[in-house]
């Protein structure tokens, strides 16, 4: 009786502390979120707001009636969209090659890509070769470097290695070849490591920042981070970017938190959608390969 | 070209003469070969070509002059940034900023781990876990972004609550005192909940039989806890620290960038951002390559430290 007790006051104190973390973690979103909704007056006129008493859209119509923030949404659309689906194709082919026991070489091609997640050259040398590659201020020099990695060809292909040897067997008897038992096998049965796989891609287009301020300089090209930083970081500092300062200052009705915060909710907005329907995939993709070796 | 490099890499097999020849296997496979090679494209331009560029950290390079034009000038630039006075400074914010990450965050993931091991109401679970997960997939622009609302001295909502209360309002995000400590909170809200994943999984593995066997012994869920679940993790634990190791010098590039402000720069400034400036921005390439080789360097060496130590500690290491 004693035992049972003890543990339903742990059990009490597990869920307590794993609310409080939860909290503290989802809070300052909800915050940001209610905030961007706030009516102007109502801001200038309360010190604090939790849940606004009126709801206005006028941080959002704001938003959206800037050229800058929304061009730089349709880039970082693009790079997500363009950026994951070349990155997919390549990875997942070469996955799939290496997770062929009779390759030949196999072992050494392995070798080679867990040497690029040990050892990796730098800023500067990556800087340099985007330059000579020509690809500065264009759209390439975001998405091309970043296509993927060595850890996630290493989890794909041990997503490969799970599929039972039978399916390739059964293809080749009905005189498929390398391609065929690839394309028309292995293919649809890796659409969960793919929507797992995409969605890593999507969210890491989707936060390009520093690629942004090293390879562009064209304004019509910036990614969306890059003008969210300037709208966020440098004009709250007041040394930013004089159009963006100049183009939150223009409505002076609208309080620039709230702008920022629509902006916040903005930009994240694509990824609270896609996040809840691709998270049992995602779990899954990524334990399989890191414990089973 | 996979050709040439398999062809290079092959190792004689003495098997060979009952197995089909080396070429055959190429023909038989050359499908394999082309789908594979896209991605092994990728790999060589932009994984392995870069590692020819940290030669110009040995050379005196101009981008007029190019590549093979420019002079060797040996350790000249490795001397330098010794010299440097900012040396002594650059070293003890990497090192501090990543202590701190070792000490404070490392343990967390585990510690949530073990305790969402625990839960037994699987809504409960999902609906911590889903949000916890949440702020890893969110960009440190958004994330520093979401700080400044939250922290500025002028109209943030915590010092807004600070002054209701009667406190005095706090210098949060230019304070050089807390700069680290502030860091070391923005990775911890970010990232621990997402670390956890891979705790998890491995305690997903132990055998229940175990449990059910310690239960009978009168074992506690405290001292289950202790002599089950922690050592069944021990080695994940260990591997994971290991490889933290060898990024002790990598502190988050990104994130020192958009929190420095003049006010912190002397705490702020890390390997990572003084190859930016000397680099990028005044265009010293050869320094800024010495900058980061010096900083892998250092890596590789606490990897193959940590490594050693752990397997005198009769763990299994990495290699």
């Amino acid at each position: 009786m004693k035992a049972k007790a003890s543990s339903r006051v742990a059990d009490s104190l597990i869920y307590l502390m794993l609310t409080l973390v939860t909290l503290i973690t989802f809070l300052p979103f909800l915050y940001i979120f209610f905030v961007s909704f706030t009516d102007a007056q109502e801001f200038h006129t309360k010190s604090i707001i939790l849940i606004p008493e009126k709801w206005s859209l006028s941080s959002y119509r704001y938003i959206m009636s800037t050229k800058m923030f929304i061009r730089s949404l349709g880039v970082s659309g693009l790079l997500a969209v363009v950026g994951s689906v070349i990155g997919l194709a390549i990875s997942n082919t070469l996955a799939y090659t290496l997770s062929r026991k009779r390759l030949l070489g196999r072992k050494y091609l392995l070798m080679g890509i867990v040497f690029t997640m040990l050892f990796s050259a730098g800023m500067i040398p990556n800087y340099i070769l985007v330059k000579n590659l020509g690809l500065m201020n264009t759209i390439w020099a975001l998405i091309l470097p970043a296509l993927t990695g060595g850890w996630n060809i290493i989890l794909m292909k041990s997503f490969f290695e799970e599929i039972p040897a039978e399916l390739e067997d059964a293809g080749r008897i009905d005189g498929c070849s390398d391609f065929g038992i690839y394309f028309r096998i292995m293919l649809p049965l890796s659409l969960p490591s793919l929507a797992a796989f995409g969605l890593f891609y999507a969210v890491g287009y989707w936060n390009t920042y520093f690629a942004g301020v090293l390879y562009i300089s064209n304004e019509t090209l910036r990614p969306m981070q890059v003008v969210l930083q300037m709208m966020l970081i440098q004009a709250s500092t007041l040394v930013g970017n004089a159009s963006i300062a100049n183009e939150l200052q223009a409505e002076q009705q609208l309080p620039p938190e709230t702008i920022k915060m629509a902006a916040v909710i903005i930009s994240t907005l694509p990824i609270l959608m896609v996040y809840p329907f691709l998270q049992r995939y995602f779990v899954q993709g990524l334990t399989l390969g890191s414990v089973k070796g | 070209m996979n050709n040439v490099v398999e062809e290079k890499f092959a190792t004689p097999d003495k098997r060979s003469a009952s197995m089909p020849g080396f070429v055959q296997m190429l023909i038989r496979d050359y499908r394999l070969y082309v789908l594979a090679s896209p991605g092994l494209l990728f790999f060589l331009i932009f994984k392995y070509v870069p590692m020819w560029g940290l030669l110009l950290a040995f050379k005196d390079y101009s981008p007029y002059m190019g590549f093979w034009e420019s002079k060797w000038v040996g350790f000249k630039y490795f001397e330098e940034l010794f010299r440097n006075t900012d040396f002594p400074l650059l070293f003890r914010n990497t090192f501090a900023i990543s202590l701190m990450n070792i000490f404070l965050f490392f343990p967390l993931p585990i510690i949530l781990a073990l305790l969402l091991n625990e839960v037994k109401k699987q809504v409960f679970k999902r609906v911590v876990q889903t949000l916890i997960y949440l702020p890893h997939f969110i960009s440190w622009v958004v994330i520093v972004g979401i700080c400044y609302l939250l922290f500025s001295q002028g109209d943030g909502v915590v010092n807004k609550l600070l002054v209701e209360a009667g406190y005095s309002k706090i210098n949060f995000l230019s304070n050089p005192d807390t700069f680290w400590f502030m860091l070391t909170t923005q990775s911890i809200w970010k990232e621990a909940g997402w670390g956890t994943i891979i705790f998890l999984a491995a305690l997903s593995g132990i055998n229940p039989e175990l449990y059910e066997s310690a239960q009978i012994d009168g074992a506690n869920r405290w001292k289950q806890a202790v002599h089950i679940t922690l050592p069944g993790i021990r080695s994940i634990i260990v591997i994971l620290l290991i490889l933290r190791m060898g990024s002790i010098l990598e502190v988050g590039f990104e994130h020192i960038y958009l929190m420095t402000s003049s006010p912190v720069s002397h705490v702020a400034d890390v390997f990572d951002t003084y190859a930016y400036r000397s680099g990028v921005q005044n265009g010293r390439f050869s320094f800024a390559t010495a900058v980061g080789i010096f900083k892998s360097m250092i890596g590789l060496v606490l990897v193959v430290l940590a490594n050693k130590l752990s397997k005198r500690f009769g763990e299994e290491g990495i290699y």
